[in-house]
């Protein structure tokens, strides 16, 4: 099973490098990103049927071991990374599928699918590495290629901002990151999973609350969460699929799958779940405002994701691994969906804007259907996967106990208004995309249905983010697989109850139908408005994002860039002065040196003669 | 003999040669005065050849030798004085200052230059907001 592991990384990494073999060759491109990415998501599939409900399995190897510290090349499987795995080859082939068609007229096509199949195989690496070290390196790799992916419009000044954005956001979290790896690591003598989590287990693990703060800063720049959150959505400046693939479903999912799989390290610091539930609540509600006042549809839904992820960051503060995983699963499918069927709609109408879209529905009813699925589980509205998801995680916050009781309050209460504001900026986004009237309806409207490749990877999707939240039901099933509460370490011992919980449950799905119903009646009196007026003297403030850009400006790049002013002027004016200095005075005896040679040979001869001289009496002096 | 004598020939005509190689203008005279700098050499040699009774006589081997070297050199002087007396009509070596320097080199017109790197340099730094 580890060889198909080692399979699932390697197949979209060969289909990277022969994409970018290919050069121009637009139908080489299109075979060696699509096939690879199908290949690695049946090994994937042969890798959770193998695996089972069993414990890790490590396969590993060290090439020349030296020094103190060995790096071990190898695949770790557990049920957390199998499935985990099956969502990323899973979106990602439907990108893949997706892009075909939808990137059709990009020029730079092939370097765009040779960077997702790159993108693939790093996430995967990440997923399945046995070694902390190797882990790393997937994660840096994802971010390069989220940097490339985001300024793939480079020609576009947004779009440029935008990479550089990202890019410095999140590698301000990976800073402390890889110092807390290293803390880790050199505590448990080893970078194996297996290895920490041990020494985890053992109980020896020292400055544990410092670690696992070290570790949250990479989690909170990867998977942006406030106050390093800003980066996503401006990442939309890049394609829609990319958005889908890495920027919703996967990338920014690996922060929540980083916290899961080194769980222990984290409830060993119960101030910082405590953190953790801080801010996950200020994300999810903060996220989801600025998601209600958005008028460009990627941008609410970058929100959206933000917002989730808080989520998924609450459920771990309160305990609930099993539940955020399975929020991670059931998020990855819907909001995947939600942004490649965005895509089609903005292809189809030709603006972001929700302003431009409107009465949609019988246009393009594949799209209205697998969109009005996805957004009934983003709500959360039962049966559907993000219903149990939800319920799952605010089932283990409602019953926290011990040191999850604190977090679980802020997060119980905090989750509840989120359901809220979710159903309002879900309700709002669906009605002004497919209802009401079509904004300029011209007869001859060209706003029909997408090619067959962009929508069956709609419908794919669609399965996953209607039925997949049955697993809950199973007794312990889907806990047990990925290894209960606290990693795969005590798997046998703790299995999850996912089942929605009674009373949060009934109180989640009132506000939501009632925020819902709010926002319904808000429309329906007025088709034209946007509901998000009802958010009054917010809607600004939300529409910015708090200002949070502002207050980052404030606080760390303007004083980042006097900083670099002062360091720049002492670099021109106090070290280049002497380095000037040396060339002026050096310039300066030159042209003392530059009077003497007057070219009249015979003044030569004078000094050489008296030169001489010279030199013939001190040898004189001396030799006697 | 008494060495003094040969000894204060030889620096005579040293004393009369140097003179005239650094005081006179003409180039002819500058010539002979350079044979009269090699004959005071010669003359020395021969002395201090017969002063240490050599028996090889290296002195005078040697002073033939500086002869024919002269005759070879003064050929080429001459030779040279007659080109640049053709070429510019005067022998006169005050004249010659063709390989004097400037007072001003062109290595001072690169002042400008580096000061307008440091400006660009500055200007960038402001460059470049990030949003």
């Amino acid at each position: 099973m580890n060889v198909f592991a080692l399979l699932t990384i390697a197949l979209p990494a060969i289909g990277s490098a022969a994409t970018f073999a290919g050069g121009r060759d637009r139908r080489h491109a299109q075979f060696w990103s699509v096939a690879p990415t199908a290949a690695a998501l049946f090994t994937s599939l042969v890798v959770l049927a193998e695996h089972g409900t069993d414990g890790a399995s490590v396969a590993a190897t060290s090439l020349t071991p030296a020094g103190s510290y060995t790096l071990w090349l190898g695949t770790r499987v557990t049920g957390l990374s199998a499935q985990v795995g099956i969502l990323v080859t899973v979106v990602a082939l439907c990108v893949q599928v997706y892009s075909l068609t939808y990137m059709k007229h990009d020029r730079r096509y092939p370097t765009y699918a040779a960077l997702v199949s790159l993108f693939t195989a790093a996430m995967l690496l990440v997923v399945f590495s046995d070694d902390l070290i190797v882990l790393l390196v997937g994660w840096e790799v994802m971010g390069a290629c989220s940097y490339f992916l985001i300024g793939h419009y480079w020609e576009r000044r947004d779009a440029r901002y935008a990479a550089i954005k990202a890019f410095l956001v999140t590698k301000t979290g990976d800073v402390p990151f890889l110092i807390g790896i290293g803390v880790l690591g050199v505590q448990a003598k080893t970078f194996r999973i297996d290895g920490v989590l041990d020494y985890v287990a053992s109980g020896q693990l020292r400055y544990a609350p410092l670690i696992a703060t070290l570790l949250l800063c990479g989690v909170v720049g990867k998977s942006a969460q406030f106050p390093l959150h800003s980066w996503l959505p401006d990442a939309m400046a890049g394609p829609t699929p990319i958005s889908a693939l890495i920027h919703a479903a996967t990338m920014v999912a690996a922060g929540m799958y980083l916290v899961a799989l080194l769980y222990p390290v984290f409830t060993a610091a119960p101030g910082v779940l405590i953190l953790m539930a801080v801010i996950a609540a200020i994300t999810m509600v903060g996220s989801a405002l600025a998601a209600f006042a958005q008028t460009d549809v990627k941008r609410v839904l970058a929100y959206s994701t933000v917002s989730q992820l808080a989520y998924m960051l609450g459920g771990l503060a309160v305990g609930g691994r099993s539940a955020a995983v399975l929020h991670l699963l059931s998020h990855g499918a819907f909001k995947a969906l939600l942004f490649l069927g965005a895509g089609v709609v903005i292809h189809r109408v030709g603006s972001n804007e929700m302003s431009a879209m409107g009465g949609l529905r019988y246009r393009l009813p594949i799209t209205f259907w697998t969109m009005t699925v996805a957004l009934a589980s983003l709500v959360g509205v039962p049966l559907f996967s993000g219903w149990f998801s939800k319920e799952a995680i605010l089932g283990a916050a409602w019953n926290a106990s011990g040191e999850f009781a604190a977090p679980g309050r802020i997060v119980a209460v905090f989750g509840m208004v989120t359901i809220a504001l979710t159903a309002g900026y879900a309700t709002r986004l669906w009605l002004k995309m497919f209802f009401g009237p079509f904004p300029e309806a011209s007869p001859e409207d060209s706003r029909v249905e997408a090619p067959s490749t962009e929508l069956v990877p709609l419908i794919m999707l669609a399965v996953p983010a209607a039925v997949f939240g049955f697993v809950a039901l199973g007794q312990g099933f889907f806990g047990s697989w990925i290894g209960g509460d606290f990693g795969e370490a005590i798997s046998s011992t703790v299995s999850a109850d996912l089942r929605p919980e009674g009373l949060t449950s009934l109180i989640g799905f009132v506000l939501a139908a009632l925020s819902a119903a709010v926002v319904w009646d808000r429309w329906r009196r007025d088709p034209q408005a946007d509901p998000a007026v009802m958010l009054g003297p917010l809607r600004n403030a939300a529409l910015e994002g708090f200002y949070v850009d502002d207050v980052i400006d404030l606080v760390i790049v303007q004083p980042a860039r006097a900083f670099a002013r002062v360091i720049a002027f002492l670099d021109t004016e106090v070290i280049d002065a002497y380095v000037r200095g040396a060339g002026v005075s050096v310039r300066g005896l030159g042209g003392l040196l530059r009077r003497v040679q007057t070219g009249n040979i015979q003044l030569y001869l004078t000094a050489l003669f008296s030169g001489v001289i010279v030199i013939a009496i001190v040898f004189a002096g001396q030799v006697r | 003999m008494h060495a003094v004598y040969p000894l204060l020939l030889g620096a005579l005509l040293f004393a009369i040669g140097l003179y005239g190689v650094l005081a006179r203008r003409n180039a002819i005279t500058i010539l002979m005065a350079i044979e009269l700098l090699l004959n005071a050499v010669t003359v020395n040699l021969i002395a201090f050849g017969s002063l240490i009774r050599d028996q090889y006589n290296v002195g005078q081997v040697f002073t033939l030798f500086v002869i024919t070297i002269a005759a070879a050199e003064t050929g080429l002087g001459l030779a040279i004085v007659l080109m640049i007396y053709r070429q510019r009509g005067t022998a006169s070596v005050d004249e010659q200052r063709a390989l004097a320097e400037p007072l001003r080199g062109p290595a001072d017109d690169a002042g400008g230059a580096s000061a307008e790197l440091a400006e660009a340099g500055s200007a960038a730094n402001g460059a470049g907001a990030v949003r």
